[in-house]
């Protein structure tokens, strides 16, 4: 055993670093059985549950090639949108009557399309691609419109049937049905897409959003694996957009809209790209703010979400929502009135642009200050650690 | 000693510049060959051809014989050639085990691999701990490449050349900006590598590739000038006079 410690440990601690992440965290964990009590705990949320677990899969989806590979996209709704729509032609023509089935079918079709865009959407720079994708959604949705007396057209897909899941459970008018099937649906992609990301192809996805050249030049067949990781995110959207066609027995046009990709695209911001829970807890703050802002004040909500994003990008996710979130609480305990509170907080934002550079500069160094403080602890108890292992060695 | 790496007429044109022209190398197994030349010679043109990030213009390049002009920087990194960049080309947000677990893990063909975790194959982190210990980088091996100092990415930049195996590898400039008592550790890495893999060098310092190449090409204004051994080139009153700047009329 002493004579093998020389190389022995390194080689274990290059193992365990490269596979830190692939073991379930106690935070991880807390996060799923929260997310499974939430069955239990909140019967009656079962319906916005559901709507949470659909964009946070469609987030998730984004997550993979915005956040992995750095391939930014405008139309992710296209996907969404196809899922949507095979799910909901499967139902209302009854091709497979068993939902898990349907299912997967629409997310394969949607893959598909996926990848026969993929080829289109890859050649040029990050503009190009927002275009390209934005493109692909408008096509997709105006073919839709276009083949009403299959589609519905303008009026969306009418008269579609899902049949029990399994062939015993069917989705019942309270979400209770739908909120089990979400969550698992979810809860699948998620474990997959954890192995992937955590996978030799995931960490060359990495190596390409950081820097193509040089992964061409260790031998990364770049083009094929952006490819290969659109064609399973454009998969991803369709089942997401297929579990809503399903949950809701009908689907329409808004699934391919803009405003659609848009939203995601938001969600994921506000959650955090590149560590797959971004989409998750993006989903969660931006419907359940959505929900009580829209109840605050129905016609003006939007404003916050602006307000936010702004915040957000002024003062980083962590610090500039905080802020916002504290400023917003503030209006509502001092119940301001609409137009006063936009008044007061588009002034903030205006005043905050200018003097964001001495606050941002000022936050950093409290950071350093706490990260460095930080080392020094773990220092001081590593190398307690080391010499006491040391100690035994020798002797 | 049989040629690996061949260059036949090879031209590059950006528009009216010609980067290139009618460049016929040839390159022996196992050889430390230097390219040099003043700057805007076409050096890095040169080993951006061999490599495929470029497509030339005209002419051929063989590697054992084998036509490899046309093929993707990619499918020449499987048939055995690396490189190093000029300018740091690492991956700013992956930490040097990542990073080289990430070339190692591709040569071995598992690239595609998308379902086993990265680090679970032992023979992929017994060859991340060669490649560690060879390149003293075990002190920042947990630490994101940016925030590296420069020397440690410079042998990180060598390094993962390295893991790539190549039988020819093309150094471009790998000493550029290390501080002079950095050097060292750079020059003796790349000293140490095994005979059999041959070096192409692109360098500026008259130092390292006098006492490093067996073999000097000097390439001015895009075409071949001089060839031949160091003792050959150091005394050629022409490579001379190129390197002190005076007009050359031939």
């Amino acid at each position: 055993m002493a004579l093998a410690s020389d190389t022995r440990p390194l080689a274990a601690e290059v193992a365990a670093f490269l596979t830190r992440r692939a073991r379930w965290s106690v935070p991880e964990i807390a996060f799923w059985a929260l997310a499974l009590a939430s069955i239990w705990l909140f019967p009656a949320k079962h319906l916005i549950l559901t709507e949470i677990c659909i964009w946070a899969m469609f987030a998730l989806s984004l997550d993979l090639i915005l956040g992995y590979a750095g391939v930014i996209s405008l139309g992710h709704a296209a996907f969404f949108g196809l899922g949507a729509y095979s799910a909901g032609l499967i139902g209302k023509y009854g091709f497979i009557p068993e939902p898990v089935l349907a299912l997967v079918a629409s997310g394969l079709i949607a893959a598909a399309v996926g990848f026969a865009t993929s080829f289109l959407v890859l050649r040029g720079s990050d503009l190009t691609r927002l275009m390209v994708t934005f493109g692909v959604a408008l096509v997709l949705g105006e073919i839709a419109n276009k083949f009403s007396d299959i589609t519905g057209g303008a009026d969306g897909l009418q008269g579609v049937e899902i049949g029990p899941v399994f062939g015993k459970f069917r989705f019942d008018l309270f979400g209770h049905v739908g909120y089990v099937y979400a969550l698992t649906v979810l809860f699948l992609m998620f474990v997959v897409a954890r192995r992937v990301v955590r996978s030799p192809f995931g960490l060359s996805l990495q190596a390409i959003k950081g820097n193509s050249l040089r992964s061409s030049a260790v031998g990364i067949a770049v083009n094929w694996r952006l490819v290969a990781i659109y064609t399973l995110a454009a998969g991803y959207a369709g089942l997401a957009g297929a579990v809503l066609a399903q949950t809701q027995a009908f689907a329409s046009l808004e699934m391919f809209s803009i405003e659609r990709s848009a939203d995601v695209l938001l969600i994921l911001i506000i959650g955090g790209t590149g560590y797959l829970y971004g989409g998750l807890i993006g989903a969660l703050i931006y419907r359940l703010a959505q929900d009580y802002l829209s109840d605050l004040s129905a016609r003006y909500w939007q404003y916050w979400i602006g307000f936010v994003l702004i915040m957000m990008v002024l003062f980083g996710r962590v610090y500039g929502g905080i802020l916002a979130g504290a400023i917003i609480a503030a209006t509502i305990w001092f119940k301001l009135e609409t137009g006063t509170a936009f008044a007061l907080t588009g002034g903030t934002l205006l005043v905050l642009g200018v003097v964001r550079e001495p606050i941002v500069k000022w936050i950093a160094l409290r950071e350093q200050q706490a990260v460095a403080a930080m080392r020094r602890m773990r220092a001081r108890l590593r190398l307690g650690a080391v010499t006491g292992a040391d100690d035994a060695g020798r002797a | 000693m049989p040629v690996v790496l061949e260059t036949r007429g090879l031209d590059k044109h950006f528009g009216g510049i010609i980067a290139a022209n009618e460049v016929s190398l040839q390159i022996e197994k196992g050889a430390r060959h230097a390219l040099i030349g003043p700057n805007g010679a076409g050096k890095t043109t040169i080993v951006n051809l061999l490599t495929g990030v470029l497509k030339p213009t005209a002419g051929q390049i063989l590697l054992d014989g084998q036509d490899i002009t046309r093929l993707d920087p990619h499918e020449r990194v499987r048939l055995g050639i690396a490189r190093t960049f000029q300018i740091n080309q690492l991956f700013a947000d992956l930490t040097p085990i990542e990073t080289l677990g990430l070339a190692v893990s591709e040569r071995l063909g598992h690239g595609k691999d998308w379902w086993r975790v990265v680090g679970s194959r032992s023979e992929v982190t017994d060859e991340i701990v060669e490649l560690i210990e060879r390149f003293r980088l075990g002190d920042v091996m947990h630490e994101r490449t940016a925030i590296l100092p420069y020397g440690k990415q410079r042998l990180l930049e060598i390094a993962l050349a390295i893991a790539c195996k190549p039988r020819v590898l093309l150094l471009d400039e790998p000493a550029a900006g290390v501080p002079e008592d950095e050097r060292h550790e750079i020059l003796s890495s790349v000293e140490a590598l095994p005979a059999d893999v041959t070096v192409l060098l692109i360098e500026h310092d008259m130092d390292i590739i006098f006492s490093f190449a067996d073999r000097i090409s000097v390439l001015v204004n895009g075409s071949l000038f001089v060839e031949g051994d160091p003792d050959e080139v150091a005394r050629d009153q022409r490579v001379k006079a190129v390197y002190l700047g005076e007009a050359f009329d031939g």
